[in-house]
């Protein structure tokens, strides 16, 4: 068992990469199906960082953002994030609900809503891969809505995960689209206990 | 003159011209400390309320209740008077509205309002009154501290610049 994210061994390390792509493989489809047009997925990345380098990932602590935020209940103990650069955020609304918004000041209620569901949708079919693959039971809870410095939206799963050690395990992908030049990311936190069940549950622990 | 950032977990001493930065505090607290007859500045980055529901975790900076006394004794190492130093605190947000409606119980999405509070009383506890706070509600910010003029500066996005 591992008592803490440093003590994941690489094995370990690339069955979470693993995954995290199925998890996000879903996901794109799931998004690809929505937006109508091709979306493509990075690598997955299984990163292991100072709490201060988590936003990196996603162009720094001050960088604007949009971001959807589900806990993940039941068996497993964890969070998904799907942060939208605001480019990206503006094409999935424009696409889902007939091109009216152009910049970040005509984002209204609607919109906003507009962006949970995706980030719900998403968040779902990455939870449900996961399930399939481990039979454990997860369930996601409400997703939530907010605009902000990415830092800022980071701090919630960083303080949740971070309570014990200086680092914190993340699955990040990057989800883009060709047709513009869009970035938008998927980002799955869990307990180091929820890890274990997992690993425990293909056989590695 | 250099500006010294503050990570995640983490506090810093300046005397001027050093100024003080740490970004993007979301439900974290920045506390800022100044003793201002010697110009001895401090920020610290709080990620959590308190130390004891963490007993193995040796980074003191990582929380309200640690990370204040060490500021302090890192300030008064370079000069600073306890009895002259006074606090700006900033930060503590709900990033996300609560999701399930608004259960009591659920403390990770009321962890800003705890770590405010836990900042507050160990403030009190050590007889630092606190002069100025911008805390709580819903948005990200930075925050910025000279030890010149003892103005704590919150920077959010979409808002004007706030000097306290």
């Amino acid at each position: 068992m591992n008592q803490s994210y440093e003590s994941l061994n690489p094995m370990h390390m690339d069955v979470l990469r693993e995954i995290g792509n199925i998890g996000a493989g879903n996901a794109a489809t799931s998004l690809s199906m929505m937006l109508g047009m091709p979306v493509d997925m990075t690598l997955p990345k299984v990163n292991l960082v100072d709490f201060n380098d988590v936003a990196e990932a996603v162009g720094g602590p001050e960088n604007m953002i949009y971001g959807v935020l589900l806990g993940l209940e039941g068996d497993v103990d964890g969070m998904i994030m799907f942060l939208l650069d605001k480019n990206f955020a503006h094409m999935v609304v424009n696409i889902l609900m007939g091109g009216t918004y152009e910049n970040f000041e005509a984002m209204d209620e609607m919109a906003l809503s507009a962006i949970k569901e995706v980030g719900n949708i998403l968040s779902g079919a990455y939870a449900n891969s996961i399930a399939e693959l481990t039979g454990l039971f997860i369930n996601l809870t409400t997703p939530s809505v907010s605009i902000d410095m990415a830092g800022a939206l980071l701090s919630v799963p960083i303080i949740k995960f971070g309570a014990v050690g200086d680092k914190v395990l993340f699955i990040e992908e990057n989800f883009k689209s060709d047709a513009e030049s869009v970035m938008s990311h998927m980002i799955l936190f869990a307990e180091v206990e929820s890890l274990n069940l997992i690993l425990g549950k293909l056989g590695l622990l | 003159m250099s500006q010294l950032v503050v990570g995640i977990s983490d506090l810093k001493v300046a005397l001027p011209p050093d100024t003080l930065i740490t970004y993007a505090l979301g439900s974290c607290v920045g506390i800022c400390l100044l003793d201002p007859a010697v110009h001895v500045s401090g920020l610290s980055h709080i990620m959590l309320p308190d130390s004891k529901m963490s007993p193995n975790d040796r980074n003191v900076m990582k929380f309200a209740d640690s990370a204040i006394p060490e500021l302090l004794r890192q300030m008064e190492m370079k000069g600073a008077n306890r009895s002259r130093i006074k606090a700006k605190i900033a930060g503590g947000a709900q990033m996300f509205e609560l999701a399930g409606g608004n259960n009591p119980n659920n403390t990770t999405w009321q962890i800003g309002q705890r770590n405010v509070a836990a900042v507050e009383a160990c403030l009190r506890a050590l007889r630092i009154p606190i002069v100025a706070k911008d805390v709580l509600l819903n948005f990200g910010r930075t925050v910025s501290f000279d030890a010149v003029t003892g103005i704590m500066t919150v920077k959010a996005l979409n808002k004007s610049v706030k000097e306290l």
